[in-house]
């Protein structure tokens, strides 16, 4: 079993926050995330069957589309699903070599994996779907947080994000520190109502999503005229009859 | 130690042209990223973009040229050489040019260099040369240009900083992919509403504050609807109308004369309006003057005139077009309709952006202030694919007019270097007097009058596709989707060539699959090819290539030099004109070359001029060459930015060698930030157009007036209507008198009329998945993993009165024949609508994918149930399925009938062709 640590005073959360109103579910996330990953630090994220019968393969992060409500007024919601760096990650817990762990100094899950053994007793114990097996290599992978990204002193300040927040072009990906309440991440939460997911299994997942809203124009709608139209409108007569200066 | 750099170049993983920054290790891809600074997608990147580095790699590469040895349609090749190649396809287009050029029919589809394609065309002397913009959107380019002197997309985009209501009609989601993304974003992060009228919620439709599932095809009976309420309230922008459009222009009421429906004008040609303060006949320019928009007015002769408003409010105000009448048809509730119109309202005048921005007329009146109308409309494919598609692009830039909602802050604007006149005025190209002369012009312009139409003396269609003829008069892109129908009816007297460079014509790009791929295998007794010669470029094995005689391999995009030019199809913005280029960041490391490049190569061994001297010698050893150093008019070249000898100037300005530098040093682009004053009101802002026509964009500074009242189109109209030395043929006659209407107008689209409602009950359209190109993207590792087959979607009402659930193998059928899928309900649908993702359906042995793959068993196109005839009414040659002004395939005027297959049905889908596979026999040992 694996330890969790405890976060030192002023750890940093490091985490993401999930725009549910403004995500058109392009995957320019998801594509973009396996495209930095598996030429990167992270290694190859393997397809398999890359131009036969059952093209598959390893990502970090998938889409999910799907309708809420089935009356006239449904919703199609796009849902963008990646490790959620839990604060109470049970995949940690259940490692049985430790190469499954949570960093003290920001809260990022990671995976060692030269010490996995490929039991997938984590990708159980996660109830996000968030892990994914290398069957190459028969070991677990998942979502980094672009750890080789955000301490990359090489790349300029505002460069140092992950690559799905970087790359998206709804920018409903949104990058930051979930404990430092004046962060630009925990004000959009506290603005905007995000929420946990399936917070009741207790993992206190760090990633937050902000629910859809509804914007509206208040008016009152012209009433439909007693008698069918006949020639221009006594408004427009009206308007016409007024002045114009060319 | 391994070795990093990093390239900057556009993207081509679709049409959008956003700019990507390339790392690169020891020479192989290591990642493509959004470029930061770049003007169009501002460091974002899409999934295809993102997943370039896997086309890339691709096993569809082609790799060396090809010539047939088997049947076409076998796949059977041999590998030859560039010399070979070249020296086949300079003796073959010699000897055509020699005797009738048009007998090289010469389509290039997505093609982005075509300034240079069509130049190639004019000097070699054929008509018969186009894109694919016919079975794209030619409907809202041309109802743009001959609107607003802008379009939808291409050349103009909504004011995404300031609108507080946005309006997206149709599937739009390939164009634009990015910056509309991005723009949503901005809606989204200031609270503004956005709604979306889609028979389908998908896509950008998912983020939509509202969703209004109107039946296809009856979007401009909802826009017109809504300008009956605005109307009807005396909610419109009296004062734009007068100083920016045509609305107070009095037109001729003389029924029966020649003149009938013209603009009234007076001795100098000027158009005439009725000033109120004077009560005198005025010309519609002065200033000063209080317009009439409404009444009767005497002209000069006696004859009487009313201003184009009055037909317009008097056309709208009829209780056909009312919410409650139109409520039924377009399947939106009247009250719906109403209140949509209410808050269209609220937001423009009571709403109104005011930005505290001094700028100047064209009268030279002083503005302390930039007032807008925060109304903002994007369309696209949904209305473009319609055969009403012109008429109903046109009501909605009517209605953008009413508002006072066009380049004003908080609306759609333009992308310069539009707006142009409206429309241009230049004509299509005529052929030369002899043989081996160029055309006249370009050979895609825009029609104004009868007499610009491409005729022969019969008055039928000199060109193949019958593009500028009384079939498809404003045929602006040409009919791509027509010419191999149109060649094989035509016959080896008429055609000899078909040169096809990306597009796939013989599967996703054809409406009719299985018929383009007869006539393309079609032979006489003799074993003589029907169309006798077929060049296909492409970077890929599409299924078109296995119908080549000739192929020449392209290079990917990230193996060559580009220009998105200011000539074509620039990346221009509201903020300002803008070009671009890729460079070769990858070696091919296979036989293959830039189409650019060995299109000019072709044009420097046949002598064509402006690309060989006077002695024949060429004058360019390559496109980057061309780029640089080729001059339209003087000054004017493809790339705008760095010109002049130091690369000081932008826009006009002699070439410099050192230009293609200038732009990788400058990340790729170009960009010229208009200043703050010139922002809006562009076609009546002194400033914009005065620098417009300094930088060769325009060739005049004259306000551009926009045509609320269409007088192009009555021309044509009055020609249906006898008037005129040139007339529309008996049978066209009224048909052109029906759809050459001034003011838009609504009606069924045409193969919809013709359907028996009761035998094909359902529309069928198809969505563009937002991973996906059409079939560059399906063949990719990456993305295939995304969406690897597709279903028919339809609603779940539909679905339980059918008895269809998920997963089920239904028969799609129509009048053009039935194809088999799987079934996937769901709500957010019109209730009468089926649809599917395009160009997921492969043919197997294409696109270098394995036998078993889904994209070829259960993959399936719409497209085999589409005909790009309409069903003949009697003895008469049937009509093409296009839009009857613009020629523009009427790609979702399809209905069908779903039929479930039953429990016994194969796991796969039909038809099912096939394989072909590229069998390729190499010539000698060393062929690489």
């Amino acid at each position: 079993m694996t330890q969790v640590p405890t976060p030192a005073p002023g750890a940093r959360k490091l985490g993401l926050v999930i725009d549910l109103d403004t995500c058109v579910g392009c995957h320019a996330c998801a594509v973009n995330c396996k495209e930095w990953n598996t030429g990167g630090e992270a290694g190859i994220l393997p397809d398999y069957d890359k131009y036969g019968e059952q093209p598959d393969g390893v990502w970090f992060n998938r889409i999910h589309s799907y309708e809420s409500g089935t009356d006239g007024h449904s919703r199609t919601v796009n849902f963008p699903r990646s490790c959620l760096h839990c604060e109470n990650p049970l995949c940690v817990t259940v490692c049985p070599t430790g190469a499954s762990f949570k960093r003290a100094e920001d809260g990022i899950v990671l995976i060692d994996t030269d010490i996995c053994i490929g039991c997938k007793l984590c990708s159980w114990a996660c109830p996000y779907g968030a892990r994914e097996f290398d069957e190459d290599n028969g070991v677990m992978r998942k979502c980094t947080l672009c750890i080789d990204r955000i301490y990359d002193e090489s790349r300029p300040a505002a460069e140092r994000e992950p690559a799905c927040v970087s790359t998206c072009p709804a920018k409903a990906r949104h990058f930051g520190d979930l404990a430092d309440p004046q962060s630009k991440v925990s004000r959009l939460v506290e603005e905007r109502g995000g929420v946990d997911l399936l917070p009741e299994l207790g993992y206190r997942p760090t990633n937050k999503y902000l629910p859809p809203r509804q914007a509206q124009i208040p008016t009152t709608p012209r009433e439909a005229p007693a008698r069918p139209a006949q020639g221009i409108g006594a408004a427009l007569l009206q308007l016409l009859d007024k002045a114009l200066s060319r | 130690m391994s070795a990093k750099s990093v390239a900057y170049t556009t993207c081509y993983m679709c049409a959008c042209r956003c700019g990507i920054k390339v790392h690169l290790q020891d020479g192989h891809l290591r990642y493509i990223e959004g470029n930061r600074d770049h003007p169009v997608n501002r460091g974002v990147l899409c999934a295809k973009g993102s997943a370039g580095i896997m086309t890339a790699i691709s096993p569809a590469r082609l790799r060396t040229p090809l010539k047939r040895i088997g049947p076409r349609g076998s796949g059977s090749f041999e590998a030859i050489s560039w010399d070979e190649a070249m020296r086949l396809l300079t003796e073959r287009l010699a000897a055509i040019r020699a005797g009738d050029p048009s007998r090289l029919a010469m389509f290039t589809g997505r093609d982005q260099s075509q300034s240079l394609t069509g130049h190639f065309a004019r000097m070699f002397g054929t008509i018969n040369y186009a894109a694919h913009g016919g079975f794209c959107s030619v409907n809202m380019a041309a109802a743009g240009l001959y609107s607003v002197g802008g379009a939808f997309w291409e050349f103009g985009e909504p004011d995404w900083e300031h609108a507080r209501l946005f309006l997206l009609f149709g599937v739009a989601e390939d164009h634009d992919s990015n910056p509309i993304k991005l723009g949503l974003a901005q809606l989204k992060a200031h609270g503004a509403k956005i709604v979306s009228v889609n028979p389908v919620r998908t896509g950008y439709s998912a983020i939509a504050d509202e969703f209004v599932p109107i039946t296809p095809g009856t979007d401009g009976l909802l826009v017109l609807a809504l300008i009956h309420c605005l109307l009807e309230a005396g909610h419109i922008d009296t004062e734009f109308l007068v100083r920016y459009t045509n609305a107070h222009h009095l037109v001729i009421d003389a029924p029966g004369s020649a003149e009938h429906g013209l603009i009234a004008r007076d001795a100098e040609g000027r158009e005439l309006a009725f000033d109120r303060d004077t009560a005198s006949l005025v010309p519609g320019s002065a200033t000063g003057i209080n317009p009439a928009l409404n009444g009767t007015y005497v002209l000069a002769d006696g004859r009487r005139a009313r201003p184009a408003f009055a037909l317009l409010a008097e056309r709208y105000s009829a209780a056909e077009y009312a919410p409650e009448a139109v409520a039924e048809r377009c399947g939106i509730p009247a009250a719906t309709i109403r209140r949509l119109a209410a808050e269209i309202a609220e937001v423009a005048f009571r709403q109104s952006v005011v930005l505290e921005q001094p700028w100047t007329d064209t009268n030279g009146r002083r503005h302390a202030q930039m007032v807008g109308r925060p109304v903002a409309i994007h369309a696209m494919r949904g209305i473009s694919a319609h055969s009403n598609g012109f008429h109903t692009c046109r009501a909605i830039h009517v209605l953008q007019m009413l508002l006072g909602a066009v380049d004003t802050p908080g609306s759609w604007r333009y992308k310069s270097p539009y707006p142009k006149p409206i429309p241009c005025g230049v004509p299509p190209g005529r052929p030369g007097a002899t043989p081996g002369a160029p055309l006249s012009g370009a050979p895609l312009g825009m029609p104004t009058r009868p007499e610009d139409l491409l005729l022969d003396a019969e008055g039928e269609a000199l060109r193949l596709d019958r593009a500028f003829s009384w079939e498809a008069p404003l045929a602006i892109h040409g009919l791509m989707h027509m010419v191999i129908a149109r060649a094989y009816e035509a016959g080896p007297e008429k055609i000899d060539t078909l040169f096809l460079f990306m597009a796939n014509m013989a599967w996703n790009s054809s409406m009719n699959p299985g018929e383009a791929i007869r006539m393309l295998s079609a032979s006489d007794e003799h074993g003589n090819y029907r169309i006798p010669f077929v060049v296909v470029a492409d970077a890929f094995a599409s299924e078109t290539v296995a119908y080549a005689d000739l192929v020449l391999p392209d290079t990917t995009y990230l193996e060559r030099y580009d220009c998105i030019s200011l000539l074509d199809r620039p990346i221009g913005s509201a903020h300002g004109p803008a070009d671009a280029i890729r460079v070769p960041v990858l070696d091919p490391g296979r036989d293959v070359r830039p189409f650019q490049d060995v299109l000019i190569d072709l044009a420097g061994r046949l002598g064509l001029q402006d690309f060989a001297d006077a002695q024949g010698r060429p004058l360019y050893t390559s496109y980057a060459d061309y780029i640089v150093r080729h001059q339209r008019a003087p000054g004017i070249g493809p790339l705008a930015g760095f010109r002049g000898a130091d690369g000081s100037t932008f826009g006009r300005g002699e070439p410099n060698p050192e230009q293609l530098r200038r732009y990788i040093d400058n990340g790729g682009f170009c960009v010229h930030h208009l200043p703050a004053e010139q922002l809006y009101y562009k076609y009546a802002n002194r400033a914009y157009l005065e620098g417009a026509r300094e930088m060769g964009f325009i060739g005049s500074s004259a306000p551009i007036v926009l045509q609320l009242y269409s007088e192009p189109l009555q021309r044509f109209r009055l020609a249906a209507e006898g008037h005129g030395a040139r007339v529309p043929p008996e049978r066209l006659r009224e048909r052109v008198r029906t759809y050459f209407d001034p003011l838009p107008f609504w009606y069924a689209p045409l193969e919809q009329a013709m359907s028996d409602p009761a035998r094909y009950p359902l529309h069928a359209i198809t969505q563009r998945p937002m991973a996906m190109y059409h079939s560059w993207g399906s063949h990719n590792a990456w993305l295939r993993q995304i969406l690897p087959e597709n279903r028919i979607y339809l609603h779940r009402a539909l679905a339980a009165e059918l008895g269809i659930e998920d997963e089920d193998w239904v028969w799609v059928d129509s009048r053009n024949g039935r194809v088999k899928c799987r079934a996937r309900t769901m709500t957010g649908v019109n209730r009468n609508t089926v649809w599917t993702w395009n160009a997921i359906g492969k043919r197997a042995g294409a696109w270098g994918l394995g036998r078993g793959a889904p994209e070829f068993r259960r993959g399936f196109l719409l497209n085999h149930v589409i005909s790009e005839f309409l069903p003949a009414e009697g003895a008469a040659a049937p009509h093409s399925n296009s839009d009857p002004l613009t020629g523009q395939a009427a790609w979702f005027d399809l209905t069908v009938r779903l039929e479930p297959c039953g429990p016994d049905t194969s796991d796969e889908t039909a038809p099912l062709l096939g394989a072909n596979p590229l069998r390729i026999r190499r010539a000698t040992e060393n062929t690489p």
